[in-house]
């Protein structure tokens, strides 16, 4: 069964369309990127799909069921500027949010849950950092602190919206290292992304996405110029350069 | 002043503004993380309408009737700003100043007719206005303490999940959270605490036992279990300390009183306390301007000795002009900076100038060195990317040895090692 089953997606603010009747299927296991240009609607689809906004039509499930009812087996790794790094709070302690469903109403965290927030915390080179106030981070630390946090919350399917933008050389490796532990785990990652240049190397599959999706599917059948053309319009320098080097797309 | 506490209704009214000094300064840190705390201030002001047309029903001064009163008339107002954010293109400031002046005057102009009523000339609503805490009664102050643990609990029993509610909504969403209740009923909480303080502290200045407390206490710490208790701790010194002032001088309002408590020790914080205080600050810019101001002159000495030294293979003393063509500094710190080096024994001053002595052309070389290796790390940041530099506090010197030796391999490359140390100890020191 496919991990997530979209049908007929439509979100709009104020009746203008942000995504337009938005249907695929993806495949387990996998490392999916969703591209398209800025407004193109990528963090929305996303948000659509954990029901963060209003959907104007369609549903979702996830292995067959509502997300409602899934929800202990999906991890959303949210952009790094929506929240406030100034809270009075260190990365340990953001990274246990991630296991608030675990632990349960009115209680507190255990030993144990402290223990799995640290080999989160590990797993994304961040252990040293634990008791550090989370404004004291770069940006790059914050955005693994926020990765280890969707680690600690055991999911099977993970959504990451734009987890790459404005982050050090160092964390980008990070995250890629992460991303394909994740895929040999059997997980599905579907990754908000914007750096066409790296697209090929991050992910299996990508779905172009320009309010319509454009395409979706395996990567060296999906990213190709023609589509991105479709996807981005003709002021695409990106694809002028390659061409002109002489490289060819797909 | 002795005999004043031995009082029993002093001891009353003192207990009851210390606990509500607790509950405003616990939900007053929840209401500062959400910036919220104008917010805060509409809602009392928000209230008095509300105290007003519960004693018109009511005829009488019953505090239950007037606290409820006061609760409705100020969540509906808390409710309007909220509407008028999310249907109109006014921002929430506006929507704020709106609500605030709006209610407020209505409130002054119900005031104003219950006075001229034959029956309210004695009501003592005006109290309200700035806080009167001597006019509380055992009975009042038992409705303040029952509202005030109930606060409380609920604010120990939902403690992570309120965090995660101010952090992050969306994950708590995510989660599965209960967001749209949990955020309900943080307002109402907030309403509550805000409502039980106006007797005491009055709707102009309530606002201010939900802002100082907290920010007081966030100068403390940086973490939010120990914030609340902070902030809780400082609303209720505050809240005692104001009505111990008030209560011996007839007429004292105890609302602006305790509010300068409270801000007396927002002061006191601001200056002194760890870490963001601003005594530490400006002590530790004092600091790194001095060390800076030695490690250039320093390097200026070092890179002026190698230049001569490759051209004459001899040591000179070095002129201000000289150095200070290579890194200018103000005459004040050079004189400092310079008279702190000599008295380390680092530079000696001659008539011509001044000089590195062995020790200081040591501690030249390594400041040189980090400085030229932060040089090519910058150069090659990609390559070097993975080097937990802050770890290494930014000492080049203290990294492993593989990156150390890339890092020298690039500094030879361009010709950049800091070479005088290895050949001064041969070196007659002449021409100075």
């Amino acid at each position: 069964m496919n991990p997530i089953t979209a049908n007929n997606i439509t979100v709009a603010y104020h009746r203008k369309p942000v995504l337009q009747s938005v249907s695929f299927e993806a495949p387990e296991g996998k490392l999916i990127g969703i591209i398209g240009p800025n407004g193109a609607g990528k963090s929305t689809l996303l948000k659509s799909i954990l029901g963060l906004v209003p959907k104007a039509s369609g549903d979702v499930n996830i292995y067959g069921k509502t997300y409602r009812k899934q929800r202990q087996i999906v991890g959303y790794v949210p952009q790094r500027g929506s929240v406030d790094w100034d809270f009075p709070t260190s990365a340990l302690d953001v990274v246990l949010m991630g296991r608030y469903r675990q632990i349960g109403l009115f209680r507190r965290p255990k030993k144990n849950d402290v223990k799995e927030a640290m080999s989160c915390l590990e797993k994304v080179g961040m252990e040293q950092y634990a008791n550090r106030q989370i404004s004291q981070l770069s940006g790059g630390q914050q955005q693994r602190v926020f990765l280890a946090r969707a680690l600690a919350q055991n999911a099977h399917i993970y959504f990451m919206d734009e987890p790459f933008i404005g982050v050090d050389a160092a964390t980008e490796k990070a995250i890629v290292q992460l991303l394909s532990e994740l895929r040999e785990q059997g997980k599905t990652v579907i990754v908000v992304h914007h750096d066409l240049q790296t697209v090929k190397d991050y992910f299996d599959w990508v779905m172009l996405l320009n309010v319509r999706k454009i395409a979706f599917g395996p990567t060296n059948e999906t990213f190709t110029s023609d589509l991105l053309q479709k996807t981005y319009g003709g002021k695409l320098t990106f694809l002028d350069q390659k061409e002109e080097e002489g490289v060819p797309f797909a | 002043m002795l005999n004043l506490l031995m009082d029993p209704n002093t001891q009353w009214v003192l207990f009851g503004t210390t606990l509500l000094g607790i509950t405003s300064g616990v939900l007053g840190s929840f209401a500062l993380l959400r910036r919220q705390s104008l917010i805060g201030d509409a809602m009392s002001h928000a209230a008095l309408p509300g105290i007003c047309i519960a004693f018109l029903i009511t005829g009488e001064k019953m505090m239950g009737a007037l606290l409820l009163g006061a609760g409705i008339s100020a969540y509906i107002g808390t409710y309007c700003i909220q509407a008028i954010v999310r249907h109109t293109r006014l921002k929430m400031d506006t929507a704020i100043g709106l609500i605030l002046s709006v209610f407020f005057g209505v409130g002054i102009v119900l005031m104003t007719f219950i006075n001229r009523l034959p029956s309210g000339n004695q009501s003592g609503l005006d109290e309200f206005i700035f806080g009167q805490a001597a006019a509380m009664v055992s009975g009042d102050v038992r409705v303040i303490a029952i509202v005030a643990v109930i606060l409380l609990v609920i604010t120990l029993l939902l403690f992570k999940e309120l965090k995660l509610l101010i952090f992050d909504r969306e994950f708590a969403q995510g989660l599965g959270l209960p967001t749209t209740v949990l955020n309900g009923l943080l307002m109402t909480m907030i309403v509550t605490a805000v409502v039980i303080g106006l007797q005491a502290v009055g709707v102009v200045l309530m606002a201010a036992m939900l802002i100082a407390p907290p920010i007081t206490a966030r100068y403390w710490t940086n973490r939010l279990d120990h914030m609340v208790i902070i902030s809780g701790l400082v609303g209720a010194l505050s809240g005692g300390l104001g009505t111990f002032i008030s209560a011996p001088i007839t007429g004292m309002p105890t609302g602006p009183l305790i509010v300068v408590s409270a801000c007396t020790l927002f002061l006191i914080s601001l200056v002194i306390a760890p870490e963001r205080g601003l005594f530490v600050k400006a002590w530790r810019l004092y600091q790194l301007r001095k060390r800076t101001a030695q490690e250039q002159i320093l390097q200026s000495l070092y890179e002026r000795t190698e230049e001569q030294y490759e051209k004459t293979e001899t040591i000179d003393a070095f002129s201000r002009e000289a150095l200070e063509a290579l890194r200018p500094l103000s005459d004040f710190r050079f004189k400092k900076a310079v008279a702190n080096l000599q008295k380390s024994g680092d530079v000696e001053a001659y008539k011509n100038g001044y000089s590195l002595t062995l020790s200081g052309c040591e501690r030249a070389h390594r400041v040189t060195l980090n400085n030229r290796l932060m040089q090519m790390y910058a150069m090659h940041e990609l390559q070097f990317a993975s080097l937990p530099m802050e770890h290494y506090n930014w000492d080049f010197l203290s990294i492993p040895e593989d990156d150390r030796n890339s890092l020298d391999h690039l500094l030879k490359e361009h010709q950049l090692q800091p070479k005088l140390l290895h050949r001064l100890p041969e070196t007659e020191r002449i021409n100075r």
